[in-house]
């Protein structure tokens, strides 16, 4: 049995559907990607992991067990860590005391007396922000706001690390660095779910994908299946390469671009 | 049972009346985010308005109504709107809570200045007519107001759903800023409901004059009743705040019906609408975090330990010359100020540094004398007993709301502050009906500490040390927590912290420092009475911290004197009462915005003045330095050191070997 396993999730916004009947799994030791066009759902997938918005119907299993009655606090304290899109680091706090008070919930009361000091500095310098550590968090780029969620997320030693689109705000050495990281935290036995737009990325370090598209998974398997399968092609582009009378695909360039009201991103061939 | 229906009826009159001034809150609060504590406060001061027109001035009625309702208040309505609370509803929860707290204040204060205290009578409307129903006598006043009821649910079910401006409004609960693209205008929209809402307010106020009487106070309370029946419609649907309404006024109609009239049951009725609110509170489902963009806030500067221990010697030292020299009354003074200084310091950690707004505080504090009265053990174990059943007090106000968002607990202290001050401190277990007791002063060690001026000095050593137990905390994993939490709640819940049991905690701890002043207060006082923790001053005391500074303890020594002169200015000049209570409400207004208040100006001046002299004496010190080469600006930060990288030149980008000169000089 997953780790996680989401089963069945539906969400409905009053007459909206986000999320519609999805099923999917992330694995200890394996870095799962959840992509997918805007607005397919997959923020609504991590708040239901996370217990920030409750399924209209479905259930999250983690560990074995039933958590959809799990409050918010409660998953954390059981490993399930995550980043948010829309950034919430804590921007009063310099970025070390962003990940101290990571450290000082996971330790509990008693750890407050402990200095946490150069765990948290170790934790800066893994994700490569040490430079920025006695800085204001709400002065930092956003991608560095990035690294630091993950870093704040790495204090309390999650078993699932869910990120929400983790590499956006990085330049290409940056994201290249991220993905070794990634693959690092992975073969530590990390579970590694990420909702990512950076298509390079997510086909050289995820080890499985799953595509959303108006809340439904369309499609799951490995980077290469999934890029080959017609149905993400057309959620993605508006058309397949075997539906035959559209034009050839240009090579990939890894970007996402927005034409005329459609999303789509150019899938790496 | 004959009576029952006539008092049932006679409830639902009563009800529609709370009916009407209810939707009016939930229509500003809908529309804007902003819960106005102020609401009960403008149709007290529109029913005074209303009183001038038709006694005063001797109006008609129907015309002075007709001025009262469809120009003074939507003309106060759309000034306050656009003045003072215009994107409250964006900003943090307390500082809006403030805001509207400054003007409760400042509109009780106005209200006193402009028509001074003396017995005024408002008639119902018709006062001669009524029919018999029955055993029941239904005057032309309830029947009116279950008329004004009827047409202000038509009225508001038509403006919300069948105009286009109605329209509006419900899109801007959902999305000022949407709505802004989309071409509607949300300050017009926001301007309208809170006219609607002002004219609501003065309505509701004008037809329960006849039931509460034209009194400062008990109007500006009827905004516990409007909240209470609001929250059964979670502050939002307007039909079950109309049911909520006329549920809260059927049950006090059966508590004057059915409770006895004398001992503890008759003052269970004046907080039949604080009771109905915790009990609806408790029965709230689970508040959902939300996930939004987070905006880090400024604070006043934290000194180091060494820097707060000197300050505190020094005041401690300050304090003892000006104890032996004043007069004996002025030190009994002294030792009042520390006590609200104590106090304000409990609203430091709660409200500076939590982000949440308490307004029960000095009802706290009345806990812990009420405690160290009873408990009759004047010494150290004593007056801890007292700070921690306080504190346990603090932790039961927050449980009900334990569930809840901020917004929710501010106001059930309000409901718990009122529900105190009318019942339980008057309770015979506690100082009875217009009595005291007698306390006694503590003994520290076996000794007692008997004369004034030690006894004040010790007060103002327990504010030093309770200052620097504030300062350690923030500098803490604590403090650290606090302001972690008020930035981004969903980071700490996804973090894996339990934010309810964090909140009850802090409101405890708060409440025990609240309850230490009391205790001590008690002590200085001698005989302590329920007239000594009055619901209103829980009020003045946050107002206080805030215009002073509430995310600092210089703050709360500012504020705590101020708050000892308030009544002293107020007694030496009884014609100003009212004005010194509108200019500290209204300055609150002003001020309200920003909780770092007065004493982070003055922590700025003495910088800004600082920099000013550094830099002279800086520049006489680089008149030594070749041409070309100077230090930049220093900054504010004292953290910020000159290094020999910030030697930069000005004169000529090629000068660099200058540059290298004075580096290998430096």
């Amino acid at each position: 049995m997953a780790l996680l396993d989401v089963d069945d999730v539906v969400v409905r916004f009053g007459g909206v559907t986000a999320v519609n009947e999805a099923s999917f799994t992330a694995d200890s030791g394996l870095i799962t990607g959840l992509i997918g066009p805007n607005g397919a759902g997959k923020t609504t997938c991590f708040n239901v992991i996370t217990g920030l918005q409750k399924p209209t119907r479905g259930k999250v299993t983690y560990r074995g067990r039933n958590i959809n009655h799990w409050p918010v606090h409660k998953r954390a304290g059981h490993g399930i860590g995550r980043t948010f899109q829309r950034l919430e680091a804590f921007g009063s706090l310099t970025v070390r005391d962003n990940v101290r008070v990571a450290h000082d919930i996971h330790g509990g009361v008693l750890s407050w007396l402990r200095p946490s000091a150069a765990n948290v500095d170790a934790l800066l310098d893994r994700v490569g922000i040490a430079e920025y550590a006695g800085e204001r968090a709400d002065s930092i780029p956003t991608g560095t706001a990035r690294l630091l969620e993950l870093a704040r997320c790495l204090a309390s030693d999650p078993k699932l690390l869910l990120l929400d689109e983790p590499s956006s705000g990085l330049d290409e050495a940056e994201t290249d660095a991220f993905g070794e990281l990634l693959k690092d935290l992975a073969g530590e036995g990390c579970a590694v779910l990420m909702v990512e737009h950076d298509m390079d990325l997510v086909m050289s370090v995820c080890d499985e994908i799953h595509v959303l598209d108006f809340g439904q998974i369309i499609a799951s398997g490995q980077p290469a299946g999934v890029r080959a399968d017609p149905r993400v092609q057309r959620a993605y582009l508006g058309y397949s390469e075997t539906d035959g009378d559209t034009a050839v695909i240009e090579p990939v360039t890894g970007q996402v671009a927005a034409t005329g009201g459609q999303h789509r991103a150019e899938v790496p061939s | 049972m004959g009576s029952l229906f006539a008092f049932t009826l006679l409830g639902l009159f009563t009800g529609a009346a709370y009916a009407i001034m209810a939707s009016g809150l939930v229509l500003t609060y809908t529309t804007t985010r902003v819960f106005n504590i102020a609401h009960g406060a403008f149709g007290m001061v529109l029913a005074y308005t209303f009183w001038d027109f038709t006694q005063r001035q001797g109006l008609p009625t129907l015309l002075s109504l007709l001025l009262v309702l469809g120009v003074v208040a939507p003309a106060i309505g759309w000034f306050v709107q656009r003045f003072v609370t215009r994107g409250l509803g964006e900003g943090p929860v307390s500082v809006a809570l403030v805001v509207t707290v400054g003007l409760l204040v400042g509109l009780i204060g106005l209200a006193q200045q402009i028509w001074p205290p003396e017995p005024r009578v408002l008639l119902p409307f018709y006062p001669e007519t009524g029919w018999q129903m029955g055993d029941t006598y239904i005057t032309a006043h309830h029947l009116i107001t279950i008329l004004c009821s009827i047409v202000v649910a038509g009225g508001l079910y038509v403006l919300l759903n069948r105009t286009r401006i109605g329209t509006a409004m419900r899109a801007s609960v959902d999305n000022p800023e949407l709505l802004k693209l989309f071409g509607g205008k949300p300050d017009t929209v926001a301007a309208l409901s809170w006219a609607v809402g002002m004219s609501l307010a003065a309505l509701g106020g004008i037809l329960l004059t006849p039931v509460v009487n034209l009194d400062y106070y008990a109007l500006t309370l009827l905004v516990i009743n409007a909240y209470a029946a609001a929250m059964l419609g979670r502050l939002k649907s307007l039909p079950l705040t109309f049911a909520g309404a006329m549920t809260l006024g059927i049950l006090e109609s059966w508590a004057v019906a059915y409770l006895p009239t004398d001992g503890f049951w008759s003052t269970v009725r004046p907080v039949i609408p604080a009771l109905f609110l915790f009990a609806i509170v408790v029965a709230m489902p689970q508040a959902q975090l939300r996930i939004g963009q987070v905006k880090g806030i400024v604070a006043a500067p934290v000194p180091g330990l060494g820097k707060s221990v000197g300050w505190g010697a020094a005041l401690l030292l300050f304090a003892l010359l000006v104890i032996n020299v004043a007069a004996p009354n002025q030190v009994l003074l002294i030792g009042t100020a520390a006590t609200y200084a104590m106090v304000m310091l409990s609203l430091v950690l709660l409200t500076g540094y939590g982000g949440h707004v308490s307004l029960a505080q000095f009802t706290f504090a009345g806990v812990g004398a009420l405690a160290y009265a009873k408990l009759d053990e004047p010494n150290l174990l004593g007056l801890a007993l007292s700070a921690l059943i306080a504190a346990g007090v603090g932790a039961l106000v927050a449980l009900p709301v334990l569930r809840l968002t901020g917004l929710y607990l501010a106001l059930s202290t309000m409901a718990f502050a009122v529900l105190m001050d009318k019942m339980i401190f008057q309770a015979e277990f506690a100082f009875k009906f217009n009595g005291t007791l007698q306390t006694e002063r503590l003994s520290v060690l076996g000794f007692q500490i008997a004369e004034d001026t030690s006894y004040v000095w010790f007060m103002v050593l327990a504010f030093v040390l309770l200052a620097l137990l504030v300062l350690v905390l923030r500098r803490g994993a604590l403090g650290r927590l606090l302001i972690a939490m008020r930035d981004s709640p969903s980071a700490c819940g996804t973090l894996g912290l339990d934010m309810r049991w964090f909140r009850v905690g802090l409101f405890a701890l708060s409440a025990g420092i609240a309850g230490l002043a009391g205790g001590l207060f008690a002590g200085l006082r001698g005989s302590v009475g329920a007239a000594d923790f009055l619901y209103f001053q829980s009020l003045l005391v946050l107002l206080l911290a805030v215009v002073f500074g509430v995310t600092s303890v210089t703050g709360a020594l500012l504020g705590g004197t101020a708050l000892m002169l308030l009544p002293e200015w107020q007694a030496s000049a009884p014609e100003l009462a009212g004005l010194l209570f509108a200019i500290l409400g209204f300055g609150a207004v002003l001020l309200g915005r920003d909780p770092n208040g007065l004493a982070n100006h003055m922590f700025k001046g003495s910088r800004w003045g600082w920099a000013r002299l550094a830099p002279s004496f800086d520049e006489k010190l680089g008149a030594l330095l070749p041409r070309g080469i100077r230090r930049p600006r220093a900054g504010l930060d004292e953290n910020d050191r000159y290094d020999e990288d910030k030697l930069v030149p000005i004169a000529d980008p090629a000068d660099v070997e200058t540059t290298m000169v004075i580096k290998g000089v430096r």
